[in-house]
């Protein structure tokens, strides 16, 4: 330890985290850590041997895993479900661990950890070897950049520190490991329980030749290369005291700016040259990644928070539609087609993923196919964007080639992806200019076009209702059409079947032919149980504020199965129709339907005609 | 510049980039007050995020009107020389109701005076962010908090249902009602604190800093009568020592610890060798293990 501190201080901080399966000693090597570099203190140590007592797992014995197991629920049932991030030094370096939860299902926690680590400790019980949870561990490190990572084979002493245990198992893991391109692998034989090869040599290893874990923690170059590539920065704040000044603040990406250098906003392609680099103290010469800065320029050019300052020789690629990793973290299973908001960047912007090329098996790496992304799933997609973005691959910049995908309805977030490439595509299609436009189209049928979007389970009196309503607009020479669940799914949708995955399909491919309707000039009237309430807001943006009129045909589940016109629920509750809605397939009511038809009270007659009054009273008819 | 290390410039500009998301994103933050050293440095680092403008947000202190004299003092002096609104807080419930930390105990003072009379001044002036000093290393609970950290419409904090956060793409997304606690020192550790507050010579409440002063020997804890609210018991007499304190809260709840470190550098010193927790000197953390959880839980900071 005595050899060159002053050296290795300048190596600076190390964030790094724990994974591995669950029970492979993740807590128990972080307690060791911290109790071994006297990061403990006594009164935490006194309530420590109290707590192990009441809830430990080792006897007698200090139950180390307690010191990080932090919240109420871990402790009663003895596992870790959130990350925790936990502060230590050595003679030579400081650190901070992120403790992940081994548990499959808490999968998403850990790759909050892996996301802002620099290397990662991979935890292997050596009784067990190899487990599934190790593989996709491994794998979330590799996808979200992780350049260096250690084996730590724990529980050696219950293999008594048998070198051939350990060998089989390393040779298992690098194996499995070769493909993921890891820049460097150190496997190191231990007890985190005894501390061998923790912080002290262990005289229980003998035939083990490499370093201690925390000689290589120590050792472990934690610098990306981020300064080495060109200048971005993430506008997070356009700094305005007053009329004098004009800056813009947010923190250097990676490469290095200074007064002089031109620049330009990737959205736009404008430039201008670095006038000042303002800070709290003093201007700066040059400023480097990871720096907190306000620039200000030359020139009064129009930038926004969101917008990205770039190197005017090195700009990232603008782009609406890319290809990505994404780890699934939602509830509810990602869909291709359904809207998502995207944030990437200082930028929110509604995003949907229109291709999802295939899954990734973690065990094997083999490729899946797959229509949906469910909870802790990793997959290929083609994304799309509602405007341009700047992005670069991740591999090259992790802070501009990183984003998270947004609930619109929970706000939770529930995907996290990893660009691999721009794509050209839409680029290269631009919109037709049409002389003709649908403002034209609308005053030769002499009113307005739009959609009435009729939504409601199966019996509620949809289609009755959009018939007869339809009747009436033809008797007062409106063009309409009526587009009904049954009839599209015999043509258009044949395809489809009845997962959730198709029914979002389904409605999004309806919602498309309804736009082209209306921009011929067309009523649309649109008669689909449509379920889900994303979809249905999915549809409502294709369309202008006013042109899409929500229906909500509302009745009592009991009522609709009572009347049950087509004979279906009876089918469903025999188990001769799956994820019927209703049943075994939930509908999410509308929370702010433009009109409500209570069919439990009102005749099919009075429903439309409560519709045709709507019409009138909104204008368009 | 250059007197800060690469450690420090690094949490530094990290922190300096969570306060501006939440400047640029919400439309009401606040940043709570709370005089310690934390708030000093949090200050310090939002006012460096915003220059050459002033920081778009005032200050929020709630007053349990049992902090040390010398805190208060501070506190409007630093409002005032940085030009910051400071909003003052105290809830009058409490008040009508006399609860104070003598006669109706730690816990309920500090869930009337604290908790409560956050929240309330929260919904008063519907602030939907709200900077706190709070750091991971402090506590076992707080480890395993978010930077940013979701509160449903009850101010209620979910540990077990925390939403992931990956890379520094903060999820600034609520809905009406709802608000998020930020938390821009989460990495930050004690001697970080005290070594950054000694490079930047931020200023701090005297009482950091060792000194005489009359304290009383009470369950184990050496209690600084601030005043003379806090009658002395039977067979307790008030002697002077020379003390400093590690956390300063309310006068009755903070024990001092025995020191002879008067300087910054000497602060360090000290932490540097300790074996004791900031903590330890916190007379409401040790009910029992978990007791930080559940006042987060119910809205504490």
């Amino acid at each position: 330890m005595a050899d060159g501190s002053a050296a290795s201080a300048s190596k600076g901080l190390l964030r790094f985290l724990t994974c591995g399966s669950v029970d492979d000693g993740k807590s128990t090597l972080i307690g060791r850590l911290l109790y071994e570099a006297k990061q403990i203190y006594e009164d935490q140590l006194a309530t420590l041997e109290r707590d192990s007592k009441k809830h430990g797992t080792t006897g007698e014995e200090i139950d180390f895993a307690l010191l990080v197991d932090g919240l109420e629920a871990e402790r009663q049932q003895g596992i870790t479900i959130d990350v925790a991030y936990r502060f230590f030094s050595s003679a030579n370096r400081s650190f901070i661990v992120a403790d992940t939860p081994g548990h499959e299902q808490y999968t998403r926690n850990m790759a909050t950890g892996a996301s802002n680590s620099d290397a990662s400790v991979i935890l292997i019980d050596a009784r067990k070897g190899v487990l599934p949870q190790t593989k996709r561990h491994s794998f979330i490190c590799s996808m979200f950049g992780i350049r260096h990572v250690i084996v730590a084979v724990n529980k050696m002493d219950m293999m008594n520190f048998n070198q051939r245990v350990f060998d089989e198992i390393v040779a298992e893991y690098l194996a499995f490991a070769a493909e993921l391109g890891f820049e460097s692998i150190t496997p190191i034989p231990l007890s985190a329980r005894y501390g061998d090869n923790v912080f002290e040599r262990s005289a229980r290893t003998t035939w083990y030749t490499g370093p201690t874990l925390i000689e290589q923690l120590e050792s472990i170059d934690a610098e990306a290369s981020l300064e080495e590539q060109p200048f971005r920065l993430h506008v997070q704040w356009v700094n305005r005291p007053d009329q004098s000044f004009r800056g813009y603040s947010g923190t250097v990406a990676s490469g290095r700016v200074k007064p002089g250098d031109l620049l330009a906003v990737a959205a736009s392609g404008k430039k201008s040259k670095v006038k000042r680099l303002v800070t709290f103290d003093g201007d700066l010469a040059v400023a480097s990644a990871g720096d907190a800065v306000t620039v200000e320029l030359e020139d009064e050019i129009d930038i926004m928070r969101g917008d990205i300052l770039a190197e005017a020789q090195a700009r990232p690629e603008v782009i609406d539609q890319f290809a990505a990793q994404v780890l699934w973290m939602g509830e509810q299973a990602l869909f291709p087609g359904r809207p998502y908001l995207m944030k990437i960047g200082a930028r929110y912007l509604p995003a949907q993923v229109t291709e999802l090329k295939h899954k990734i098996d973690v065990n094997t790496l083999e490729h899946l196919a797959g229509k949906s992304l469910s909870l802790n799933e990793i997959g290929e997609c083609n994304l799309s964007v509602a405007a341009p973005v700047a992005i670069d691959p991740f591999v090259e910049n992790p802070h501009t080639g990183a984003f998270i995908l947004i609930d619109r309805f929970t706000n939770g977030t529930v995907g996290a992806g990893v660009v691999l490439h721009g794509l050209r595509r839409a680029t290269n299609i631009h919109f037709q200019e049409l002389s003709v436009d649908r403002a034209a189209r609308e005053r030769l049928s002499g009113h307005r076009a739009g959609v009435l979007w009729f939504t409601g389970l199966s019996g509620a009196g949809k289609s009755t209702i959009a018939n007869i309503v339809e009747r009436e607009l033809h008797q007062r020479g409106v063009r309409s059409y009526l587009l009904d669940g049954d009839n599209v799914r015999h043509g258009l949708n044949r395809d489809l079947g009845f997962t959730d995955a198709d029914r979002v399909e389904n409605i999004r491919r309806v919602g498309e032919v309804a736009k082209l309707m209306v921009d011929s000039g067309t009523l649309v009237l649109a008669s689909f149980i449509s379920p889900f309430r994303a979809e249905r807001q999915m549809v409502r943006e294709l369309f202008g504020e006013g042109d899409f009129l929500e229906i909500f045909v509302d009745v009592p589940l009991d009522t609709a199965i009572e009347r049950d016109p087509k004979g279906l629920y009876a089918k469903a509750k025999r188990g001769e129709i799956k994820n019927f809605t209703g049943l075994d397939s939930p509908y999410e009511p509308p929370q702010k339907a433009e009109l409500r038809l209570d069919t439990g009270a009102l005749s099919p007659e009075e429903a439309a005609r409560s519709v045709i009054a709507e019409l009138e009273r909104r204008g368009l008819i | 510049m250059s007197r800060l290390s690469e450690h420090l410039k690094r949490l530094e500009a990290e922190s300096i980039e969570i306060i501006r998301e939440v400047a640029a994103e919400f439309e009401k933050p606040v940043m709570l007050y709370s005089i310690g050293k934390d708030s000093g440095v949090m200050l310090h680092l939002a006012r460096k995020a915003f220059y050459p403008s002033r920081p778009p947000f005032p200050l929020l202190h709630v007053d349990t009107l049992w902090k040390f004299r010398a805190m208060i003092e501070h506190r409007d002096r630093i409002a005032a020389d940085y030009g910051f609104d400071l909003l003052v807080h105290t809830n009058p419930e409490g008040v009508e109701r006399g609860i104070n930390p003598i006669a109706s105990g730690s816990s309920l003072h500090t869930q009337v005076m604290k908790t409560e009379a956050l929240k309330q001044a929260l919904d008063k002036y519907g602030f939907d962010a709200a900077f706190g000093g709070a750091r991971r290393d402090e506590e076992k609970s707080r480890a395993k908090e978010r930077v940013f950290s979701f509160r449903s419409a009850g101010h209620v904090w979910d540990p077990r249902n925390q939403r992931p956060e990956l890379w520094r793409l903060y999820n600034t997304r609520i809905s009406k009602g709802e608000s998020i606690r930020v938390f821009p020192l989460s990495n930050w550790t004690e001697l970080d604190i005290w070594e950054y507050t000694a490079a930047e010579e931020i200023p701090i409440v005297p009482l950091y800093l060792a000194a005489p002063r009359p304290v009383v020997f009470r369950d184990g804890m050496l209690i600084m009568r601030d005043d003379d609210r806090m009658p002395l018991l039977e067979g307790e007499v008030e002697e002077v020592r020379m003390v400093r304190f590690r956390s300063l809260g309310c006068y009755p709840l903070s024990a001092a610890v025995e020191s002879d470190a008067s300087s910054l550098e000497q602060i360090i010193a000290e932490l540097k060798g300790s074996t004791t927790s900031e903590r330890q000197g916190r007379l409401i953390d040790s009910d029992e293990a978990a007791s930080m959880e559940k006042k987060k839980r119910e809205g504490y900071f």
